[in-house]
C-alpha cells in the first residue's frame, strides 16, 4: 500500500465525517428521530467512524514507520545523507491530487535536501485551490506526520466518548425545556423547546474544524479552520444563550480570541511578505511552462535549510529587511523571523487561553459539561498547543523564551486561583489553563515532545475529570463543592474514575517504576526545565514556579475530590437525590480512566525491550528538523544570553531521576496537603483563610484580572461609547436637525416660488383659453338661417380676396 | 354690353347660375321651414352646377386653350349625387326635429346654441 495516497484519504475522510454529520442534522435535525434524538446517534456514529479511520492511518503508520526510531544518536550531519526512508515514491507515479512530496526523494536538489536521518517523514499535498491571487495561493491541503496521526487519533477517541456522554447528559433537551436560570419580564422561567439537535451539530462542526486545523497543510488553511473552532466554542459555550452569563462568556471567550487572533494575522503577514508561501512543508508543484514536478520550499525549510536544520534568517526575510533600507539585514530578518513567531504564539495565546488572555476560559463554563470537556482537552485549547508545536521550526530562541515566560505566568497563576475556587467546574477551568501553561512552558523550554505529550496525556484526563465533573452536576444540580460531599457511596462509578484523573493530572506513580499518564509527561517537563536551568541560570526560576505548579496542581485536584466525594455530605437534600448517572454517561468516563492511566506506559510493561513509551516514540518521529537533533544548545542571536538546551540533554540520568524525583515530592507534598485540610481536617481551611484575608481575597477575585481588564479595556470602550453616544446627541443630531430645519425654509420658499410663478403661468394659460373660449362661443348662435348667412358671406368674401389677388393672373 | 342683344353665350348661363345662386342663398337666409332651407341648398348646388356645364361646354368655349374637356359635366355628376345623398341625410334630420319638437321651424332649433 502506498501511504503517501491512504493517508490523505483516510484522514481526509476522518476530517470529513463529521461535516456530512453536521449538514444532516443541520438540515434534517429536528425530523430525526422524536425530538432529534436520532441526531445524537448521527453524530456519534460519525466521530466513531473518523476514531476508526485514524486508527487504521496509525495502524498503516507504524506498519510503514514503526513505532521506534532511534531518537538518541550523535551521528555527523555533514556525513554523507544517506537513502530517506520514504523514498519509495516518486510525484509522478502517485496521483495527482494525492502528492507525496518528498524533497528528500530529489536528494539532488542539494539547494534545501531535507534529510531526515531520523526518519521524520512527512506527507503534504494539496486537494484543492480556494483561490489563487497572483503569487498567493489559499489551498485546502493536508501535512500528515506522526504528530498528526496521533492528534487525530487522540481527538476523534475523545470525541467520541464526549459524544455519548452527551447522549446522557444532555437528555433533557430531549423535551420542552423550563430554564430556571431565566427569568422573563413577568416573572415566569423561560420555556423553550429543546435543542438536542442543535447541540449534536454544533458538536460535529467542532470536530471538524478541529480536526481541520490538525489536518491543515498550510496556514491559510489552519486560520480558516482556526476561526471555525472559535465560531464552534462560540455557539456551544453559548448554548443557553438566554441566560444573561452564557451569552455574556460566548462574546468574551470570541472577543479575547480575536485578540490573539490580530497577532496571529500579523505574524501570517509577515510570514507570507516575506516567505511567499504558506505551506508548512515541502510541495511538489508542476512547473505551468516546463511541466516539470519541482519542489517548493515550505516555511519550515526555508527557516531551517540545510541538512543540519539550523535556524537560519531566510532569505526572503533578509530581503525584506533590505527592503526597508536596513543596513544589517541578518539582524533585521531576525527581529522579522522573532516578530512571525512571536505572532503566531498570539493566537496560540489566544486560544490555548495564556496569560493575559486566560481569562475567557473560566467563563466558558457556562456552556453544557460536554462542551466544556471538548473545549478543554481535545479542541479549542489543543488548537493553540498544537499550533505552537507545529510551528514550532519557526520559533527563534527569542520567541521561545516569550513562550516559555508566557506558559510559567500562566500556570502560576491558575493554578493559585484554582486553590480558592469553589465551583467545581472552575477548579477544572484553572487546572486547565494552568496545565495549558504547562504545555506551553515545556515547549518553551526546547521540550517538543514533552509539550506534545502532555498535550496528549492531558486531554485523556482532563476530558475524564470534566465528565466525571458533569456527571456530579447531573446528580446534584449544582455546580458548587460547599453543597456536594460523600457522593462516593451514592455514584462510586464518577467517584473513582474521577480519583484516577485526579491521580493522573496530578502526575501520581511509582518513582522509577510505573505511574500514571501524567507522570510520565510531567516528568518529561520537569527534566527539561532542570535542562534549560543548567544553560541559563538567568531563568532558572522558571523550574521552582513549575514545581511549585506541581504542588499546587496536587492540592487542589485532591482538594475538589475530597469536597465531593469525601466525608459528610454538607447539603442532605442534595445528597438524598444524587444518583449515580446512566451507563451512557460511566462508560465512557471507564474508557477515558484506562486511557488516562496507560497511554503513556512505557512499553516495557507489555514486555519489549525498547525504553520509552509508545506515545513518546511516535512523537520522536515527529520533532521538528533541528530541534531534537542539535548537539548541546541553540543560542538566540538578539538575546545571546537564552540558550534553548536540546531535549536530548534532559535524558541524562542525573536530570531525569533528579525531575522524577522534584515531581513526585512536589506532587506528594500538595496531595498531603490537601489530605491534611480536607480528608483528615487536621487543619481548618477557614481558619487558614482567616489568617490570610488579603490573600485569599486576591486568590477568590482571580488576581483582579477580569476587574483589571473591565478597568483597563471595558470601562474606557463604555466610556468612549457614552462620549460617541453625547457626541451623537449633541452634535450630530444638531447638526442634522439643523439642516433640517434649512431644508424646511428652502422649501417654504421654493414653495412660495411654485404658487406665484410656476402655478400663476399655467393658471394665466388656463384662464386665457377660457377666456378665448368665452369670446368664441357667442358665434355659435344655433340658428341655421345665421350660419348660412355667414357661408355665403365668407363666400363672398374668398371670392373678392381671390379676385383681388389672383384676378390678374387667371385675367392675363 | 347688353346681354339681351348679345348670342347665347357663356354669359347668359353664367348671369342665369348667378341668379340661381343669388335666389337660393337669399332662400336660406330667409325661410324658417328647414324644407325651405333645403330647397335654397338645392337652388345653390345647381346654380353652381350651371356654371360647370357652362364652363366645360365645347359649343359656348371654344378653342385648345379654354377646352375643359368632360370635367365641368362629370364634376356637375358628382354635385347632383352629393346633393341627393344631403338631402336624404338633411329630410332625415328634419323628421326627427319634428318628431321631437312637432316644428321644423329652425330658428327653434337652438339646442346647440354657444
Amino acid at each position: 500500500m502506498d501511504l503517501a495516497s491512504t493517508l490523505p484519504t483516510l484522514l481526509g475522510a476522518a476530517w470529513l465525517l463529521p461535516l456530512a454529520s453536521f449538514v444532516i442534522v443541520w438540515l434534517f435535525g429536528p425530523r430525526l428521530g422524536h425530538a432529534g434524538k436520532h441526531a445524537g446517534y448521527v453524530a456519534t456514529g460519525a466521530i466513531l467512524g473518523s476514531f476508526v479511520l485514524a486508527l487504521i492511518a496509525l495502524l498503516s503508520w507504524t506498519g510503514k514507520h514503526g513505532v521506534f526510531v532511534e531518537a538518541h544518536h550523535d551521528e555527523s550531519h555533514a556525513g554523507a545523507p544517506t537513502a530517506p526512508p520514504r523514498s519509495e515514491s516518486s510525484p509522478s507515479k502517485s496521483p495527482v491530487q494525492f502528492r507525496l512530496v518528498a524533497a528528500a526523494a530529489e536528494g539532488e536538489h542539494a539547494d534545501y535536501a531535507h534529510y531526515d536521518h531520523e526518519g521524520k517523514a512527512y506527507y503534504t499535498g494539496d486537494w484543492y485551490t480556494l483561490a489563487k491571487f497572483g503569487k498567493l495561493q489559499l489551498t485546502i491541503g493536508y501535512y500528515i506526520d506522526s504528530l498528526t496521526v496521533v492528534m487525530f487519533c487522540m481527538v476523534t477517541l475523545i470525541a467520541s466518548c464526549i459524544h455519548f456522554y452527551a447522549q446522557g447528559y444532555m437528555h433533557d433537551e430531549l423535551h420542552d425545556v423550563e430554564d430556571h436560570e431565566v427569568t422573563l419580564s413577568d416573572g415566569h422561567h423561560l420555556h423553550r423547546r429543546g435543542r438536542y439537535h442543535r447541540f449534536f451539530q454544533y458538536l460535529s462542526l467542532f470536530c471538524f474544524s478541529m480536526l481541520g486545523v490538525v489536518l491543515s497543510g498550510n496556514m491559510a488553511m489552519t486560520f480558516v479552520f482556526w476561526e471555525l473552532v472559535g465560531v464552534c466554542s462560540y455557539f456551544l459555550i453559548g448554548f443557553y444563550i438566554e441566560r444573561k452569563s452564557a451569552s455574556t462568556a460566548a462574546n468574551k471567550a470570541f472577543i479575547v480570541n480575536r485578540v490573539g487572533d490580530f497577532g496571529m494575522l500579523i505574524g501570517m503577514m509577515a510570514l507570507w511578505s516575506s516567505l511567499g508561501t504558506f505551506n508548512f512543508g515541502d510541495m511538489a508543484v508542476e512547473d505551468a511552462a516546463s511541466g516539470e514536478t519541482r519542489s517548493q520550499a515550505g516555511i519550515f525549510s526555508q527557516v531551517r535549510p540545510g541538512p543540519s536544520h539550523e535556524l537560519v534568517v531566510p532569505e526572503g526575510m533578509k530581503q525584506a529587511a533590505a527592503a526597508t533600507g536596513s543596513e544589517d539585514t541578518e539582524r533585521c530578518g531576525y527581529w522579522l523571523l522573532v516578530i512571525a513567531g512571536v505572532g503566531i504564539f498570539c493566537g496560540c495565546v489566544g486560544k490555548s487561553a495564556q496569560f493575559p488572555l486566560h481569562t475567557w476560559l473560566p467563563d466558558a463554563m457556562e456552556g453544557p459539561t460536554p462542551v466544556s470537556a471538548l473545549v478543554h482537552s481535545a479542541t479549542m485549547v489543543a488548537a493553540g498547543v498544537y499550533l505552537a508545536g507545529r510551528f514550532y521550526p519557526v520559533f527563534a530562541p527569542e520567541a521561545l523564551l516569550v513562550i516559555a515566560v508566557i506558559g510559567c505566568i500562566t500556570l502560576f497563576i491558575a493554578a493559585t486561583i484554582a486553590i480558592t475556587a469553589v465551583d467545581i467546574k472552575r477548579v477544572l477551568a484553572y487546572s486547565t489553563v494552568s496545565q495549558l501553561g504547562y504545555m506551553m512552558f515545556a515547549l518553551g523550554v526546547g521540550g517538543w515532545v514533552a509539550g506534545m505529550m502532555h498535550l496528549v496525556t492531558h486531554a485523556f484526563f482532563k476530558s475524564l475529570l470534566f465528565m466525571c465533573s458533569g456527571s456530579v452536576i447531573h446528580a446534584v444540580h449544582t455546580n458548587d463543592m460547599t453543597k456536594m460531599g460523600g457522593l462516593r457511596k451514592k455514584m462510586p462509578w464518577t467517584a473513582y474514575t474521577m480519583l484516577v484523573g485526579c491521580l493522573a493530572i496530578a502526575g501520581a506513580g511509582i518513582p522509577f517504576l510505573v505511574g500514571f499518564s501524567g507522570y510520565y509527561s510531567k516528568d518529561a517537563i520537569i527534566a527539561q526545565a532542570i535542562a534549560y536551568k543548567e544553560v541559563n541560570p538567568l531563568w532558572g526560576v522558571t523550574l521552582f514556579v513549575a514545581a511549585g505548579g506541581a504542588a499546587t496542581t496536587a492540592f487542589y485536584m485532591f482538594r475538589l475530590w475530597y469536597m465531593t466525594f469525601s466525608g459528610q455530605p454538607r447539603d442532605a437534600h442534595k445528597y438524598d437525590h444524587a444518583h449515580e448517572s446512566p451507563k451512557v454517561m460511566y462508560y465512557p468516563l471507564v474508557v477515558l480512566s484506562v486511557f488516562a492511566i496507560a497511554v503513556a506506559w512505557p512499553i516495557t510493561i507489555v514486555g519489549d525491550a525498547a525504553e520509552g513509551s509508545p506515545l513518546v516514540h511516535l512523537l520522536n518521529q515527529a520533532v521538528p528538523d533541528g530541534v531534537g537533533s542539535m548537539e548541546g544548545a541553540v543560542r538566540g542571536t538578539l538575546a545571546a544570553s537564552v540558550a534553548i538546551p536540546s531535549e536530548h540533554a534532559s535524558h541524562v540520568d542525573a536530570i531525569h531521576s533528579a525531575a522524577t524525583m522534584l515531581a513526585f515530592s512536589t506532587a506528594l507534598g500538595g496531595f498531603l496537603l490537601a489530605t491534611l485540610f480536607y480528608g483528615w481536617k487536621y487543619l481548618d481551611p477557614a481558619e487558614v483563610r482567616n489568617q490570610f484575608p488579603q490573600v485569599y481575597r486576591f486568590l477568590w477575585n482571580k488576581w483582579w484580572f477580569d476587574e483589571l481588564y473591565d478597568a483597563l479595556f471595558v470601562k474606557p470602550a463604555h466610556l468612549l461609547a457614552a462620549v460617541a453616544a453625547w457626541l451623537d446627541k449633541n452634535v450630530l443630531d444638531r447638526i442634522i436637525d439643523g439642516s433640517a430645519k434649512v431644508t424646511l425654509v428652502a422649501s417654504r420658499y421654493d414653495d412660495w416660488f411654485d404658487r406665484l410663478f410656476v402655478d400663476g403661468l399655467v393658471n394665466w394659460f388656463g384662464r386665457w383659453t377660457y377666456g378665448v373660449g368665452l369670446a368664441f362661443r357667442r358665434l355659435q348662435t344655433g340658428s341655421v338661417r345665421q350660419y348660412a348667412m355667414f357661408v355665403v358671406l365668407g363666400t363672398v368674401v374668398l371670392f373678392f380676396l381671390l379676385s383681388l389677388f389672383l384676378g390678374t393672373a387667371v385675367g392675363r | 354690353m347688353n346681354l339681351l342683344t348679345e348670342p347665347i353665350g357663356i354669359s347668359h348661363y353664367l348671369a342665369v347660375g348667378a341668379v340661381m345662386f343669388v335666389a337660393g342663398a337669399v332662400c336660406m337666409a330667409t325661410k324658417r321651414n328647414a324644407l325651405g332651407i333645403l330647397m335654397g341648398i338645392e337652388l345653390v348646388l345647381n346654380g353652381a352646377n350651371v356654371n360647370f356645364v357652362a364652363f366645360s361646354s365645347e359649343y359656348l368655349r371654344s378653342g385648345p386653350r379654354a377646352s375643359l374637356g368632360l370635367d365641368g359635366q362629370l364634376i356637375a355628376l358628382f354635385v347632383i349625387v352629393l346633393a341627393a345623398a344631403e338631402a336624404a341625410v338633411a329630410l332625415a334630420i328634419a323628421l326627427n326635429f319634428y318628431n321631437n319638437h312637432a316644428t321644423i321651424d329652425v330658428d327653434r332649433a337652438d339646442d346647440l346654441k354657444g
